[in-house]
């Protein structure tokens, strides 16, 4: 029985149950005496929704966990079945598993016996474990619908058990933030964990040189790999700096003159477009900043006299700059505007020209504000990816030289991650570990960015 | 000298600095806007020949002799039919001096590699055309295309040119003959992607950002809107509806290689999820659109009229049937608008795929949302990557049909803002 038919008959039995339900609660209420004292205390339809959800909530929730722990448990009885034959795996079990779960059956005869035969148990135990997982999740959708029907009378107060149903699926729905945060935590966390077993903690904090790559053979050059990220983290200060010196000053002034100065008409044109440098896939940046604004660097420099590396910091963090302005425009925008009306009036009819309020009334008045957004923009900086990944190096130079090529601490998850990957070496796990510095940097810059512009909101409230 | 002059005095500085901030400002503004068209301009004049395929046509000889084949062979006997062998035939057949090995094999790379399969495919749809002699446009060479687009400068010494002047002598010739013929790059849209510049082509990638994009909004439209309906209308004041405000606003702004790192580790590697495939690409970006959508749609909620709650609570509804009546259906559109924004992220995304292993390369179109796939952004990153010089008209192509598709969902999100905005 495949899933789609398991599903159909969950929803077909709940139906069924509804009518069911329905019905019944109806017939008892016809059944009352004709009086002023016969009574139902919500719609039919309540009941059928109840019994309904009894019938499929249950059963669905065990199918979920039969399903969590079907795969694990196979693996197991697999991995006991190995022993007991006294076949030699090597070293790479889940490997092992894997290719055996990946034989094509069309392709069985061509594989050596012992695998044939490790394929057969598996698919035995794998056919065992589907219809055991089927028989029980419909036996228990149909237990509950024998009992919901027997336990629904005319006077159970169905649509408020209705209601408290619908609001705890709301709430699990709400709490689906709180999940994720924690599945980040701990996924970030866990294989940080057993990488700083590995690796030393200081090592990786402080250490002044990276390169992930172990040798394949031991007498190779540079076969011992370093992982000391400090060149990664000057490398994402460098290039989110020079973002930052590109984008706080266009954002700032762009948001002073569409909120102080601009007609109404042009303000109405001119925002929305600049809303679209935010809305251009990052990739699209990437590749216009490897493409295009790398090679023009170069050129410009080398007619200069100067020596740029075609994969210079300048090019990515210009071009991110260019990104996150209508991020600090936008925010700029909404700071200023809660500067209240009547501090900007005060310093205009005192005399002030526009200029002077703005920048001796308003803008000292908004500061908090600004360096909140001017935060966010940051940590957006810090964890922007494909820009640096397609326009930045992958060579991990301690340098604050603009011109030079540097890497970035997402460059290098990346490149860590992709390709082919065996998931238990230290190479793998840094790349966890630089999720984690990354996730908490951002998280730190959120967290302040986020209560400063708060305080100063609430300052004028 | 009484304060009044004093100020005279200073006021034209003054009102020079004002006008200089003023134009400070201006100058800003369309700095960002000049980048803005660069970019544009940039990347749709990359992206222009692309859409322009350059064909050959050459008289090929389908005879039994040649192919072994007749009307009547199966479709399998004319699937293992060496069609390569007649496209060199009649390559040889029309420049007839050619005769040393390496010169041989020079011609034959004018066109592409692909063209015995178009050619298979056009025998299969119309068996007639066997045993005879007829002509047909096959697919040029990338190399060739470039040097037709005039991306390859004829006049360049031959030291530096990619096509050297043999090579370059024969399409001149085919160019006077008149068998040189620039068409519309259908093949662009239809098909997959392939190592040959000439042939490759976006529509695996658009199915796999069509699935990958469906599965997110499946997910993620109907938790957001619960979770928003519940935060705003349910939710008491507790410690517990604090966490979850403050877990949203952060969620919004963690980097998306982070929820990358999310998905690596526990879809894949915990619950064995397969690698690459749309539904896993659609877990990941359904958690990272979550708090996009639920601000908006929280915003779209608290701009119903508290009127039109109290007058269903008023003649008797519960607060369940409240919400769900009367309050939902008013901040629909403005819901739907918020997650049209979220979708329009999502299909720009790159770098959380990256980590699931969306970055294979795929020639098959994806028929599911479990077939290995890859998408648009991916597509545009992995053809930015490859050397030959045809991928980058491809990589600027497949950006603006990226950039066309944002445009109209951005539209789109604008559009029904506009038609559903109500003042209350």
């Amino acid at each position: 029985m495949s899933l789609i038919t398991l599903i159909f008959l969950l929803l077909v039995l709940a139906m069924f149950t509804y009518f069911i339900g329905k019905q019944k609660i109806y017939a008892q209420y016809q059944a009352q005496p004709k009086s002023p004292g016969r009574r139902i205390l919500t719609l039919p339809k309540y009941f059928g929704y109840v019994a309904a959800m009894w019938s499929l909530f249950p059963a669905l929730l065990v199918w979920m966990l039969i399903e969590l722990i079907e795969a694990p448990l196979i693996n197991h009885q697999i991995t006991n079945y190995l022993a007991s034959q006294q076949i030699e795996v090597g070293e790479n079990l889940s490997l092992y598993l894997n290719e055996i779960k990946n034989i094509e059956a069309s392709h069985l005869a061509d594989i050596e016996p012992i695998k044939q035969a490790i394929y057969h148990r598996y698919t035995q135990l794998n056919t065992l474990a589907n219809n055991s997982k089927n028989v029980i999740v419909m036996a228990i959708a149909l237990l509950m619908s024998i009992y919901i029907l027997k336990r629904i009378k005319v006077d159970t107060a169905a649509r408020k058990i209705f209601e408290k149903i619908i609001e705890l699926i709301l709430l699990m729905a709400a709490s689906i933030a709180i999940m994720t945060t924690i599945g980040i935590v701990l996924s970030v966390l866990f294989e940080s964990v057993r990488f700083f077993g590995e690796v030393p903690v200081m090592q990786f904090m402080f250490g002044l040189e990276w390169s992930p790559q172990t040798a394949i053979r031991a007498d190779q050059v540079g076969s011992s790999a370093a992982f000391g990220a400090v060149p990664l983290f000057l490398g994402t200060l460098l290039i989110s700096f020079i973002a930052l010196l590109v984008a706080v000053p266009l954002g700032l002034f762009s948001a002073i003159y569409l909120s102080e100065y601009a007609s109404v008409k042009f303000r109405t044109v001119a925002k929305p477009i600049l809303e679209i440098l935010a809305g251009i896939p990052t990739v699209v940046y990437g590749f216009f900043a490897a493409l295009t604004v790398a090679p023009f660097i170069r050129n410009l420099g080398e007619s200069i006299g100067l020596s740029v590396a075609s994969e210079s910091a300048l090019a990515a963090g210009l071009v991110m700059g260019i990104m996150i302005i209508p991020f600090v425009s936008s925010l700029a925008d909404d700071v200023l505007s809660a500067v209240p009306k009547t501090m900007r009036e005060g310093s205009l009819g005192l005399g002030a020209t526009q200029s002077e309020t703005i920048t001796k009334v308003l803008l000292p008045a908004a500061l908090p504000g600004i360096v909140g957004g001017v935060l966010l923009a940051a940590s957006r900086a810090i964890g922007e990816t494909m820009i640096v990944v397609m326009a930045a190096g992958l060579a991990a130079n301690l340098t604050v030289n603009p011109l030079a090529a540097v890497t970035t601490v997402t460059v290098q998850i990346v490149t860590l991650l992709t390709g082919d990957q065996e998931f238990d070496s230290a190479k793998t796990l840094a790349a966890f570990a630089l999720g984690l510095m990354l996730f908490l940097t951002t998280l730190v810059l959120n967290m302040i960015a986020l209560y400063v512009v708060r305080k100063y909101r609430e300052q004028y409230e | 000298m009484n304060n009044s002059t004093l100020i005279k005095q200073g006021l034209k500085r003054r009102y020079r600095k004002e006008q200089a901030f003023r134009v400070l400002g201006l100058t800003s503004v369309c700095i960002a806007l000049l980048f803005l068209v660069i970019l544009l301009l940039d990347i749709s004049s990359k992206a222009l020949p692309a859409f322009i395929q350059t064909q050959i046509e050459l008289t090929v000889d389908l005879s039994s002799e040649q192919l072994g084949l007749n009307k009547d062979s199966s479709n399998d006997e004319i699937r293992q039919a060496d069609f390569r062998a007649v496209i060199r035939a009649a390559l040889l057949k029309r420049f007839p001096a050619v005769t040393n090995r390496q010169d041989k094999r020079s011609l034959y790379s004018l066109v592409s590699t692909g063209a015995e399969y178009q050619l298979l495919d056009l025998v299969l749809a119309d068996k007639s055309l066997l045993n005879q002699t007829s002509t047909f446009m096959l697919v040029a060479d990338d190399d060739v295309d470039a040097l037709i687009k005039g991306a390859i400068d004829r006049r360049l010494p031959e030291s530096d040119r990619r096509v050297k002047n043999q090579k370059l002598n024969w399409i001149e010739a085919l160019e006077s003959d008149g068998a040189v013929h620039s068409t519309f790059n259908w093949q662009f849209l239809t098909s997959g992607d392939s190592r040959e510049p000439e042939l490759a082509g976006i529509k695996g990638a658009l199915m796999g950002s069509f699935y990958t994009l469906f599965m997110t909004l499946l997910m993620s439209f109907p938790v957001a809107v619960a979770s928003a309906i519940y935060l705003e209308e349910f939710a008491p004041k507790n410690r517990l509806i604090d966490l979850i405000e403050i877990n949203i606003n952060n969620l919004a702004a963690v980097p998306s290689i982070v929820y990358g790192l999310l998905g690596l580790a526990v879809f894949i590697n915990l619950f064995g999820m397969p690698r690459s495939a749309p539904v896993v690409g659609a877990v990941v970006l359904s958690l990272m659109t979550l708090p996009t959508i639920i601000i908006a749609s929280r915003s779209a909620i608290k701009a119903v009229p508290p009127s039109l709650r109290e007058a269903a609570l008023g003649v008797g509804a519960s607060k369940m049937q409240t919400v769900f009546h009367h309050v939902l259906p008013a901040a629909l559109p403005g819901m739907l608008t918020g997650t049209i924004i979220g979708m329009a992220q999502a299909l720009g995304e790159t770098a959380p795929l990256l980590m699931i292993g969306m970055v294979a390369f795929i020639v098959d179109i994806p028929q599911s949302i479990i077939d290995p796939a890859t998408v648009l952004p991916i597509q545009v990153y992995l053809w930015a990557d490859s050397p030959e010089r045809g991928f980058l008209e491809k990589t600027s192509a497949a950006i603006l049909v990226l950039l066309v598709f944002l445009i109209v969902m951005n539209a789109l999100a604008i559009y029904l803002r506009k038609k559903f905005e109500k003042k209350w």
